[in-house]
């Protein structure tokens, strides 16, 4: 029996809101018993985006699009939740609210810590995304999000088949649970998640100019040293940036090493201008 | 009973933005998928391998995302159903002008609609000729060459006669009225080819300057998600991308490096400072120059302040856009050093500042940096990032410019000499009007602009001419009829269209549209249209043709049998069945079909006429419902200016089919359609136009907008810039204002107090002034107009300045249309922006310079 998860890289998302919409396409005016009723036509996310907007540096903004589908955890509150086994999880790992069953139960809205629930206020129904389970059934390769990605940076499939994409993928990336802290042992894994971002700029103390091709060092509180240089611009930055107690070093030929301690306890760390001195 | 896929019908069809697949089940769509290019007998990917790195086509279409909410589109409770007719609308009584875009509608048999109608175009036409007739469509209501405007309804009308209200190139003005003059390329409107530079960018180039060029957005016109990943593989073989934009744009917040945010306005300051840091430092392409180019000498006196002394430096160039000098001396520095591309604009067309006030200035400009560097170098080119990927452009297949049925108006004509159709139609009304000055013609004849009658791409002086409206003995307006309805919306200022229809002038307005749209309600009748995915029709994905000839955005060639799949909605009709029932009542029945007895009888005939039959049989090819058109790899690539900078004779698969500048002579030298066959730096056009023209010299000049930054009169009542490019999450205002899925997308609209509101981006400093918070309601406004949208407060848009898309189609007055003080609910920004031109002598749109007001605001409030 197969192990499907799902694994996204957020470095290919552009952003385009294909899969929310794929979503919807799928499910509302359609219903698949016994795995899902229909969706009503607005206000349900099965797959949601969440955005991060990361301001690195006056003139440098990331967003990150973080699409989010039931995570079809592992240890999933909502089926401990539910009453009558009106959530269950398939051998295969996909979540299933079963819309009969769960009628009526609109307090599991509230069981799912990444809000992946909603309500169907007519027919007090909670519903959500189901991995297209009817679709799997009938023999697709993924769920309909991940078929309309332009970007194909959805990765459906089984786990346990170490020939899977999924699995090649998962092989080749460090992936990692969207808020690992809930622990309930998400199926769905992310590569990209927003990280922290130390980054700044350097010139030359005569005139301003931006200073280029100058090596920046940034040793670590675990004493790693990591090392960016500028470029055209002065600019620098180091991405997944450590935290705590750091010290930082500016290195050009012909001019002054600059070296200074820095606490990094914030997410986004924008050192601003720093001028170096023949 | 297990449920499967299998059981429901499959049908391919073809939109605006992309190609899909979509499933019917007891006849109504299931669901529908971007078409997939895995079956065995599809066209294998190609690939590039350069830098050591391999890219490979993607084997699916990157549709938008209104593509990929089609079923909501189509069952739209938006929907028109039947034919309707204004009830306080008497054609034998009681007009009532006065209340259009006001008065409800009943519902009408089709018999009587087309009667109505029929009877009306025969009074008017009898009245006061056929002149009295305006007619125009909307691009692009539908896909499909058939059923296309440029296709049907030009038959329909050519045959009856009628006041063409022009298109014009009003997504690209600054190249159409500017670039033509630097590097010629009139017969593509100034837009630069982008053959093969693809596969030389990614194999040459180190930077790409994005300047004003969200492809992300714009796409390269109905590509949409086609060249991210072109972008991405750019960005993993190192080349830098830095984007120059008062917004950090959708590409810039996923692929950007630098983001350089100047004020709106001033951007030809910062070229000029990019010039002068480059002649003042040597770093110019001195060579090339001399061999390529002319009257770089008095480029270089504006430039270096010889002619009205003042030089254009770094530090001037600070004082007027806001961008450090150091910032700009490192980017002129770099983009000297290294091979660098620049995107002007979106598909090197499109982005706000061509759209602004002496936006010509800029797109000249951005060539004579170009040219400065040796442009049609390997990885030095003028490429938005949205075309130039492998095609076979030997391969024949028409777009929808080609002009289907109609014969053509817009460019070369490959359809006729094949025979399609038996005989072309053309206008038989020589009076025509600018669409952006339709309200001044309606209402208040005579009204003069400088500019274009007719189709733009004929030659580089043809926008000299001074235009009149009526022509002497023709009629003024009496008649209006719309395909499509999107003026109230794409248009500036417009309740000015307000104003026009519901002028007494009009004695009669039609509207032909699929949806109940803004412009709809101002009609008298309206035909309900149905969508292509109801009809048959044929078309390549993003196939233009015509003006922009052999242009791709796309991973493939994708030619689309358009399959019906499912029976119109209600008693809505195909426009080609519109147009041939009405041509049978007013007695050219034959005339219009040519004897074809439906839609799929022409579809049949344009699949002859193409190159298809060569590779695939009718039978299969309905069967299947497309064909992908293999690129030929084993050609040698010619990218899209190298001949030139090689010098020899042009090898593109597009060359002028007009003389006016011919790039092809005899003598087999390299030129361009310029009159020195050179990059232009004092252009030779406009100097025999007028050598003392002030808004738009021979050599381009930094002029202060008449609406921006350094307009301190406009400033005191409306101190904020407001920019409003093309929009990321609607095509125009086609998928906008129908109770849509997009209306989800927060980038889009929000919902408030159980309201859609058009989204305003206003930078926290700006919001924190004005106590406007997070997805409060927001006033904005100025004497044009009253506009509410929903706050997204954001540091993406510089201070000072607010961003908001373009083309809502959502128009909802809160009381009289048509009145500058009336509020719009619905988010139509385009009541704000100016009608007033580019410049004097060039009539184009300028929605970028544009200074508003906003407050917050709460329901309820007046």
């Amino acid at each position: 029996m197969a192990k499907y998860a799902m694994a996204i890289d957020l470095n290919k998302c552009i952003g385009c809101y294909n899969c929310q919409v794929a979503c919807k396409d799928e499910h509302v005016y359609n219903a698949f018993p016994p795995v899902a009723a229909e969706q009503p036509a607005f206000g349900q996310f099965w797959l949601s985006i969440e955005e991060r907007e990361q301001v690195w540096n006056p003139s440098h903004i990331k967003v990150t699009y973080i699409p989010k589908p039931c995570q079809h955890c592992g240890d999933a509150p909502c089926a401990k939740a539910a009453k009558n086994g009106a959530i269950y999880k398939r051998e295969d790992g996909i979540v299933i609210i079963d819309p009969e069953k769960a009628a009526g139960q609109k307090d599991l809205v509230a069981s799912c810590p990444y809000g992946s629930i909603y309500l169907n206020e007519e027919k007090g129904l909670p519903q959500k995304c189901t991995f297209c389970a009817h679709l799997v059934d009938d023999g697709w390769q993924e769920p309909r999000c991940a078929q309309s990605c332009p970007m194909s940076c959805m990765y459906f499939g089984d786990v346990e088949d170490p020939e899977s994409k999924i699995s090649k993928f998962l092989a080749a990336n460090q992936a990692e649970a969207f808020h690992p802290e809930y622990g309930t042992k998400p199926n769905v894994y992310y590569v990209g998640l927003p990280k922290p971002h130390l980054s700044g700029t350097v010139r030359l103390a005569e005139g301003n100019e931006c200073a280029a091709d100058v090596t920046v060092t940034l040793t670590g509180p675990d004493g790693a040293k990591r090392t960016a240089t500028t470029d055209c611009f002065g600019d620098f930055d180091f991405k997944n940036a450590p935290r705590g107690a750091c010290q930082i070093a500016y290195e050009l030929a012909g001019y002054a090493t600059q070296s200074s301690p820095i606490v990094l306890d914030k997410e986004i760390t924008f050192l601003g201008e720093i001028q170096l001195s023949r | 009973m297990k449920y499967s896929t299998k059981d429901e019908q499959q049908y391919v069809n073809c939109t605006l933005s992309g190609p899909v697949r979509v499933f019917v089940k007891d006849k109504k769509i299931v669901r529908i998928l971007p078409l997939e290019y895995t079956q065995e007998d599809d066209a294998k990917p190609w690939s590039i391998t350069a830098r050591g790195e391999t890219f490979v086509r993607p084997n699916k279409a990157g549709i938008a995302c209104w593509v990929q909410g089609s079923k909501q589109q189509i069952y739209s409770k938006d929907r028109l159903l039947t034919p309707l007719k204004r009830v306080d609308f008497d054609p034998n009584g009681e007009r009532n002008p006065q209340n259009r875009g006001v008065s409800g509608y009943e519902p009408i048999t089709w018999d009587e609609a087309l009667t109505i109608v029929a009877n009306e175009t025969e009074r008017v036409k009898d009245q006061y000729g056929p002149s009295a007739i305006a007619v125009t469509g909307s691009s692009h209501d539908s896909w499909g060459n058939i059923g296309y405007r440029m296709s049907a309804l030009e038959r329909f009308w050519n045959l009856v006669g009628c006041t063409w209200i022009d298109h014009d190139p009003d997504s690209w003005q600054g190249s159409y009225w500017g670039a033509i003059h630097s590097w010629g390329f009139h017969w593509r409107l100034g837009q630069p080819p982008a053959f093969d530079l693809l596969g030389d960018t990614f194999e040459h180039t180190d930077m790409i300057v994005f300047w004003s060029s969200d492809p992300n957005t714009t796409s390269g016109d109905y590509a949409w998600n086609e060249t991210d990943h072109w972008r991405f593989h750019m960005k993993k073989l190192g080349i830098k991308f830095v984007f120059i934009d008062p917004h950090c744009n959708y590409t810039s917040v996923i692929d950007g490096d630098k983001w350089i945010k100047p004020k709106p306005g001033t951007d030809v300051a910062m070229a000029l400072a990019i010039a002068y840091t480059w002649i003042k430092e040597g770093t110019y392409d001195k060579e090339y120059i001399a061999s390529h180019t002319v009257g770089f000498d008095k480029w270089e006196s504006y430039v270096m302040g010889n002619e009205d002394g003042q030089p254009k430096t770094p530090e001037w160039a600070e004082q007027k856009s806001g961008v450090e000098a150091n910032v700009i001396v490192a980017l002129a520095r770099e983009w000297a050093k290294k091979r660098t591309t620049l995107a002007g604009g979106g598909r090197s067309g499109m982005g706000h500042v061509m759209r602004s006030s002496y936006g010509h200035e800029w797109s000249r400009a951005m060539v004579l940096l170009m040219g400065m560097q040796g442009l049609g170098k390997p990885g030095v080119n003028y490429y938005s990032t949205t075309g130039g990927a492998p095609a076979d452009w030997d391969f024949f297949f028409p777009g929808y410019a080609d002009g289907g049925i109609s014969g053509g108006s817009a460019g070369p004509k490959d359809l006729g000499p094949r025979g399609f159709p038996k005989r072309a139609t053309a206008s038989q009304i020589r009076q025509r009007i600018n669409r952006a000055c339709l309200p001044e013609c309606v209402i208040k004849p005579p009204y003069t602009w400088r500019g274009v009658y007719g189709y733009y791409g004929q030659s580089a002086q043809q926008q000299f001419t001074e235009c009149t409206f009526p022509f002497p003995g023709y009629s003024e307006i009496k008649m209006i009829y719309r395909q499509g309805a999107s003026y109230i919306g794409t248009m500036m200022e417009t309740n000015r269209f307000a104003r026009m229809y519901r002028d007494p002038k009009l004695e009669f307005v039609v509207n032909q549209t699929i949806y109940n749209e803004p412009e709809a309600k101002f009609a008298d009748i309206i035909f309900p249209v149905c969508t292509n995915f109801e009809r048959w029709d044929i078309g390549e994905w993003a196939k233009i043709s015509g003006y922009s000839n052999k242009l791709s955005p796309t991973n493939a060639r994708v030619v689309v049998l358009q399959q019906q799949c499912i029976q119109p909605r209600g008693q809505s009709k195909p426009d080609y069945q519109i147009y041939a029932l009405l041509a049978e009542r007013l007695g050219i029945g034959e005339q219009f079909t040519e004897g074809h007895p439906d839609e799929m009888s022409w579809i049949k005939r344009m699949y002859e006429v193409s190159d298809l039959p060569k590779v695939i049989s009718w039978e299969k090819f309905q069967k299947k419902g497309y064909y992908i058109i293999p690129p030929k790899m084993d050609k040698k690539p010619a990218p899209a200016l190298r001949w030139f900078y090689d010098q020899r004779p042009i090898d593109i698969p597009d060359k002028p089919m007009s003389s006016d500048r011919p790039t092809n002579r005899p003598d087999g030298l390299a030129r361009l359609s310029t009159p020195t066959g050179k990059i232009e730096f004092e252009s030779q056009t406009l100097k025999q136009f007028d050598p003392n023209d002030d808004e738009r010299p021979p050599v381009p000049h930094y002029i202060p907008s008449w609406e921006g930054s350094e307009s301190t009169e406009i400033l005191k009542n409306y101190p904020l810039q407001l920019i409003s490019p093309h929009p990321r999450f609607t095509f125009h205002s086609q998928h906008d204002g129908k109770t849509l899925w997009n209306d989800e997308i927060p980038h889009h609209r929000r919902l408030i107090n159980g309201y859609r509101y058009w989204v305003i981006r206003i930078n926290p400093a700006d919001a924190a002034q004005y106590g406007i918070k997070e997805n409060d309601l927001v006033k904005v406004w100025n004497d044009r107009g009253v506009v509410l949208c929903a706050a997204n407060i954001t540091e993406r848009i510089r201070q000072g300045t607010v961003h908001s898309y373009s083309s809502g189609g959502g128009y909802d007055p809160q009381g009289e249309p048509g009145v500058n003080t009336t509020i719009d609910k619905g988010g139509t920004i385009n009541q704000l922006t100016s009608s007033r031109f580019l410049s004097k002598n060039c009539a184009g749109m300028a929605p970028g310079s544009c200074l508003v007001q906003i407050a917050k605001w709460t329901e309820g409030e007046v």
